[in-house]
């Protein structure tokens, strides 16, 4: 899903903006957070109401959406927090699709399960 | 040249006097003794529709800090006034400022920091900020704090430092004590600080910048380190719009100011007000024929150390006077001394025997007779050779 500019890590001390100013406005996009997720947020897509409460309370826009429904997570920029899992109201009628688990649609799953 | 109008006037009103014809876009400030008068009179020139500036009363000095950061980030000269334990509420915004290179500048009237409790005059306050990435002068007089801080509004906004100043005096003693004030035409200081243009401004919307934001271990080194690189630049700047507030205001205006220092055996190095004092003990003992030499240092942020060693690098014995202990620092002696060791060592001299006295904390007086034994002290020294004691206590009861 990375398909942003890389932002130079390179710089030397004398090419820096004097007090870090950040002249090109919503660069904040490039910088890749996802890696600071320890676990990950799983939709049960079939049992999701599409009621976007997680799309309003994720604190980092990291629910994507289209057409007015949710498509999935960011994966560069979800740090994992949960929020969208506590604050997902919907409780599943048969096991979560993912972790086979009752609870609710949104689930937190350690991202060892996803990793090699 | 211009004819400055003489008034007396104490030094807190005098510097009120240069917010006045300086009129800032923001003062946000929160009142303490000794520095109240500053704001207090500024606030019935804002309230007497005498100045354009936005006054923001604020909560705290934490709050007055925070406001003057904003307010400079949106593009405004801000000024602000604080003392001792205000200047410690402001901390933490200390270094907010200095780390986005907003060019704030601050009236410090030194006082004392709690605790004990006192409100008299000594340098604790600030010299605990020394290392905030401030620009630091110390006024001898009113009428060099108020000189200091037209001074400071161009030192702080030039384009290659973009950093904020304290402008110093002690409290009570010139913040309190009526003197002999010049203040120059209202035009005059009007053309010498020009208008500031903001780099960057928050409200721009034309042009967003983001300031302030995250910076993580890879760049908040390099961004330090351009920060440095501003302040040891510096000296030549400032001596540049000191050079040019002299020729207006006609009076010197020295990075170092230096009595005797020509041909002197005997040194001390002192800042603020207690110069005064030094000076006449100086005078009289020249006159009687002492090698003796006064060194003032006006600027302590950045510190002029390559000029303090060429000024005192031939003297038998030098004396450092600091009115603040860096507790826990080699023999607990003061800043200013520290500096100058490091200086001296620096510079590969190891000439002058250099001893500290810790003087006037908490607005304890010190009297010409105390000046003059410590001059009695460095002959004694520099005959015997013997430095004794590194650092000594001036006007303790011992």
């Amino acid at each position: 899903m990375a398909q942003y500019e890389t932002p130079r890590l390179d710089r030397p001390w004398t090419e820096v903006n004097p007090g870090g100013v950040v002249l090109e406005p919503g660069n904040s996009v490039t910088y890749i957070t996802g890696t600071w997720r320890a676990m990950r947020p799983v939709r049960d897509t079939e049992q999701c109401t599409q009621c976007l409460i997680c799309w309003i309370m994720c604190p980092d826009a990291a629910v994507a959406i289209e057409d007015g429904e949710v498509t999935g997570f960011d994966h560069d920029h979800c740090k994992g927090c949960g929020i969208c899992a506590q604050q997902c109201p919907v409780n599943v009628k048969k096991p979560h699709s993912f972790t086979g688990d009752m609870g609710k649609v949104i689930q937190m799953v350690p991202e060892s399960r996803f990793e090699g | 040249m211009v004819e400055s109008k003489y008034m007396p006037l104490d030094g807190a009103n005098a510097v009120s006097q240069a917010m006045r014809q300086i009129n800032p876009d923001v003062v946000a400030a929160y009142p303490i003794t000794p520095q109240t008068a500053v704001v207090q009179h500024f606030s019935q020139y804002v309230a007497d529709g005498i100045v354009d500036t936005e006054f923001v009363a604020v909560e705290s000095e934490h709050a007055a800090m925070s406001a003057c950061v904003g307010a400079a980030a949106a593009g405004a000269r801000v000024m602000t006034a604080t003392a001792a334990n205000g200047l410690a509420l402001m901390w933490e915004m200390l270094y907010i400022a200095s780390g986005v290179r907003l060019p704030i500048v601050l009236s410090v009237v030194n006082r004392a920091l709690s605790s004990p409790l006192n409100i008299h005059c000594d340098h604790s306050d600030s010299m605990g900020a020394r290392d905030a990435g401030w620009i630091q002068l110390y006024a001898e007089t009113g009428q060099e704090a108020y000189d200091n801080t037209i001074q400071a509004v161009r030192i702080a906004e030039h384009p290659e430092l973009l950093t904020p100043v304290m402008s110093c005096q002690d409290g009570f003693i010139t913040g309190h004590g009526v003197e002999r004030v010049g203040l120059l035409p209202d035009e005059a200081v009007r053309d010498f600080v020009g208008t500031y243009e903001a780099r960057y401004s928050l409200l721009d919307t034309d042009h967003p910048v983001t300031m302030g934001a995250w910076d993580y271990t890879d760049y908040y080194f390099e961004h330090k380190r351009e920060q440095t690189e501003a302040m040891n630049r510096s000296l030549p700047i400032i001596e540049a719009v000191c050079a040019e507030y002299a020729e207006l205001s006609g009076r010197p205006q020295p990075i170092l100011d230096m009595y005797g220092m020509d041909d002197a055996d005997y040194a001390i190095i002192v800042m603020s007000s207690n110069a005064g004092t030094t000076r006449t003990v100086t005078r009289a003992l020249r006159a009687r024929g002492v090698r003796a030499g006064l060194l003032k240092p006006r600027v302590f942020r950045p510190f002029p150390a390559k000029q303090i060693v060429e000024a005192i690098e031939n003297c038998k014995a030098v004396a450092v006077l600091d009115r603040a202990i860096s507790f826990g620092s080699p023999g607990g002696s003061g800043p200013l001394f520290t500096d100058v060791a490091a200086a001296l060592y620096n510079h590969g001299i190891s000439g002058p025997i250099l001893i500290d006295y810790i003087y006037g904390l908490g607005g304890r007086d010190t009297l010409p007779p105390m000046i003059e034994s410590v001059y009695d002290d460095l002959q004694a020294i520099a005959a015997s050779g013997e430095r004794g004691d590194m650092v000594r206590y001036l006007g303790l009861r011992e």
